[in-house]
């Protein structure tokens, strides 16, 4: 098959689209029938066979545009090449020994010439002999371009620019600078096209190496650089729950029959039980209510926490959330209408100040929201548990707990300091459903994805 | 299977595009281009977008121009084989049964013994699973047509997941399994063509099977051309205006977006108002046909005049 296409294709695959081998045979097969020639319509047959999604077709519509920049002149010349170079070391091996010129003289012709396609041809061969796709950061590119050069024979003409260099006559001089200056031309043309390599298969493999860094970091530990990136982390694990959870509400309960609407079914047939309908079980939409604790440290676990159940909203359409220091708010109606930073700035200023109180958090919410939790609910609840030595309401908190479907408590604390000075985890702790320790973005995900799969 | 002969439509992409032009489909060089594709890799093409950009139309205009039938299904929650690919014809089975009941006397009155009566009704037990008795649907009837057919399966993102799979046999080999009868393959494949408003993530081993193309709202150029020819009787000067103030209206943040038969409707209804450009008393008491919540209408309302007038400036710089 082409090399060029396979090339393109691996570089798909790295950059996060998931082309599979019969694909790639579709894709071969459009080639075929709509050739090199135009380059808009080869574009849109190969996003019609290889990008099956939204996001798949924007890292198409990015790579190709980079991968095929050179121009259809030079993408045809070097295929051909390509067969050339490979007879070539099937023939003599590696390096230029095939080669009847000095192979600095060879360089100097080519960087003088100006001849833009034969350049790009012949860097398109080092590149593929240095291994320059196999770039993944961008501090690999001196390395790679200089490698390039090496493979192109770059050496031949350094020795020679270093013996003219010693010889003071005015003609070795000029000869020296000319030698100087075809070196660095060829330098930068490497440079540019290992660049342009790192954009085609480095750069999403850099961003995906960033991201996960990212997720598995303490979220308090965060820098405000990292903040920007966990906003997309945050967006793209929101949406990988949400497929995995977006299953259909009911299922077909075999065994059971449905005697009404399988009469209704067989009317037709003078009520000869023909087609069986089965009862169906209706599931329960996942409806969360997320009681958060706005205090000091504990406000960027919130941010993130709201952050996701927000970024879930196509699934958990039945969401409350409440935050609280001191007093408990109820705070869906800021998250819906603002922006979400508007959103969150206001809820820190609203009730971001004063001590926290666990106990009275619970009043209010018995005394004013008690409606909202009923047996599909999961209550999910951020918080330190540091009430500052105020009674806690264990009796509501048990008596919500009875309520509820579950009660799952996220705590930013580790373990080994539960139970240490005003914290109240440890009494809480036998009415939760589940506890756990949370500092990641993974976490967060882990926890969240447990909660939805009880409904499912 | 024979091997695909190409109709006249289908011979380039170019042709593609004239043809769906011809009956009054404007197409782009990536429709063009998947439809194209769709017939000489000979595969289903998934077809997703917001709602009423034209997807379905497309499969109606393909099977228009290329003079095929056109076999469509429709997909909801619950639907499955009986009412997609085929079911017996019960009642029709019943009184078979009936009658010979009533014969069965006549039939094996001559014969000696249980065994000989057993042979003899042994010719007519594989009768009442034949195809005489069997119904086809639409994904069996696109299977049967022997002249070419559009097979459009419309919605597929509202079927249930067993729905997608049972269309996986079809959609890659082109047969239907009748475990009574056999494998009935289709002579001439059907082009398939299957719509989705991504209201839940298909499965993967379904979109690997499928060309996948993405309709998105078109640009003002493409627009003009749609309105105009759906509706021919609309006014150059008010045509470019309603279509640049829809244009506009997309870049607002609105919860739905009004699509192109959105724009189609109101220039039919300004069209019967006779109004030969855009007002914002006009406007605003139109916004209903464009607009398809409250929210959304009011909050557009309020900018109509501003809107209007945008819209009015950048339908006379275009022109």
């Amino acid at each position: 098959m082409e090399r060029t296409l396979t090339n393109y294709i691996r570089a798909l695959r790295t950059a996060g689209a998931a082309v599979s081998p019969s694909e790639a045979i579709d894709a071969a097969r459009a080639l075929a029938l709509v050739g090199y020639a135009e380059r808009q319509r080869l574009k849109d047959s190969l996003s019609v066979v290889l990008a099956k999604t939204p996001e798949e077709k924007d890292i198409h519509d990015r790579l190709f545009d980079l991968y095929f920049s050179r121009g259809a002149a030079t993408a045809g010349a070097e295929r051909q090449d390509s067969e050339d170079t490979a007879d070539q070391r099937d023939g003599d091996g590696s390096g230029g020994e095939g080669e009847p010129a000095d192979p600095a003289d060879q360089l100097l012709d080519l960087a003088r010439a100006g001849d833009q396609s034969r350049l790009a041809v012949a860097m398109e061969r080092a590149a593929s002999q240095a291994g320059v796709d196999e770039i993944r950061f961008a501090s690999q590119g001196s390395f790679f371009s200089r490698r390039m050069l090496e493979t192109m024979g770059v050496e031949a003409l350094e020795a020679r620019l270093m013996e003219r260099l010693q010889d003071r006559s005015p003609e070795s001089q000029a000869e020296a600078q000319a030698l100087m200056d075809a070196r660095s031309a060829l330098m930068r043309a490497a440079r540019r096209h290992v660049d342009q390599r790192f954009e085609v298969f480095g750069r999403t493999a850099t961003e995906n190496f960033m991201n996960s860094a990212v997720a598995s970091r303490a979220i308090d530990k965060l820098s405000l650089r990292d903040m920007e990136r966990m906003k997309a982390v945050v967006a793209r694990m929101a949406r990988r729950l949400a497929v995995r959870h977006s299953r259909r509400r009911k299922v077909r309960n075999r065994g059971k029959l449905d005697v009404r609407r399988t009469l209704r079914a067989n009317a037709g047939f003078d009520g000869v039980p023909f087609q069986v309908v089965w009862k169906r079980k209706h599931r329960d939409r996942p409806k969360i209510v997320a009681i958060c604790d706005v205090s000091g440290s504990v406000a960027t676990y919130v941010r993130f926490l709201l952050m996701f159940l927000y970024a879930l909203n196509e699934t958990v359409t039945d969401l409350g959330a409440f935050a609280f220091s001191n007093v408990l708010v109820d705070v869906s109606g800021p998250l819906k209408h603002l922006s979400f930073e508007a959103a969150m700035d206001h809820i820190i200023l609203e009730v971001g100040s004063g001590g926290t109180d666990y106990g009275q958090a619970m009043i209010d919410l018995r005394d004013k929201h008690w409606d909202q939790i009923d047996r599909r609910t999961t209550v999910l609840l951020l918080g330190d548990g540091r009430s500052n030595h105020t009674d806690p309401r264990l009796d509501i908190f048990a008596e919500m707990a009875d309520r509820a479907k579950r009660v799952v408590w996220l705590c930013p604390e580790p373990t080994g300091r539960w139970g240490s000075g005003d914290s109240e985890i440890l009494r809480y702790q036998p009415f939760c459903t589940h506890l756990s320790h949370c500092a990641t973005a993974l976490d967060l995900e882990e926890a969240l994805d447990e909660i939805l799969l009880a409904y499912d | 299977m024979t091997a695909i002969d190409t109709p006249a439509g289908l011979t380039s992409i170019d042709a593609v595009t004239s043809g769906l032009t011809e009956v009054g489909y404007i197409s782009t060089a990536a429709i063009s281009t998947a439809v194209y594709l769709a017939h000489h890799l000979r595969k289903p093409v998934l077809i997703e977008g917001p709602a009423g950009v034209g997807k379905t139309d497309l499969a109606r205009s393909v099977a228009k121009y290329l003079g095929y039938p056109l076999l469509r299904m429709q997909c909801y929650e619950g639907l499955d084989e009986s009412k997609a690919l085929y079911e017996w014809k019960y009642g029709k089975q019943l009184l078979y049964t009936q009658i010979l009941k009533e014969k069965i006397h006549d039939l094996v009155a001559d014969a000696d013994g249980l065994d000989a009566s057993f042979a003899k009704l042994g010719d007519f037990q594989d009768l009442f699973f034949s195809r005489d008795f069997l119904e086809p649907r639409p994904l069996l009837k696109a299977m049967e047509q022997t002249g070419g057919s559009v097979l459009l399966i419309d919605e597929i993102d509202k079927s249930d997941e067993e729905f997608e799979a049972l269309l996986l046999e079809i959609l890659s080999d082109y047969q239907v399994t009748v475990p009574e009868i056999g494998t009935i393959e289709a002579d001439v494949p059907p082009l398939v063509m299957l719509t989705s408003n991504a209201t839940r993530e298909l499965g993967d081993a379904l979109k690997r099977r499928c060309l996948h193309l993405h309709i998105d709202f078109p640009d003002a150029e493409r627009e003009r051309l749609i309105v105009r020819a759906r509706v021919p009787d609309v006014s150059d000067k008010l045509l470019a205006q309603l279509v640049s103030f829809v244009q506009l209206l997309r870049g607002e943040n609105l919860r739905k977006l009004p699509s192109i038969s959105e724009t189609i409707d109101w220039a039919r209804t300004l069209l019967l108002l006779h109004a030969d450009a855009l007002e914002p008393a006009m406007v605003r008491d139109t916004l209903n046909v464009i607009l398809k919540r409250q929210s959304d209408i009011l909050a557009v309302t309020g900018k109509a005049e501003a809107l209007t007038h945008e819209a009015v400036k950048a339908a006379a710089e275009a022109a």
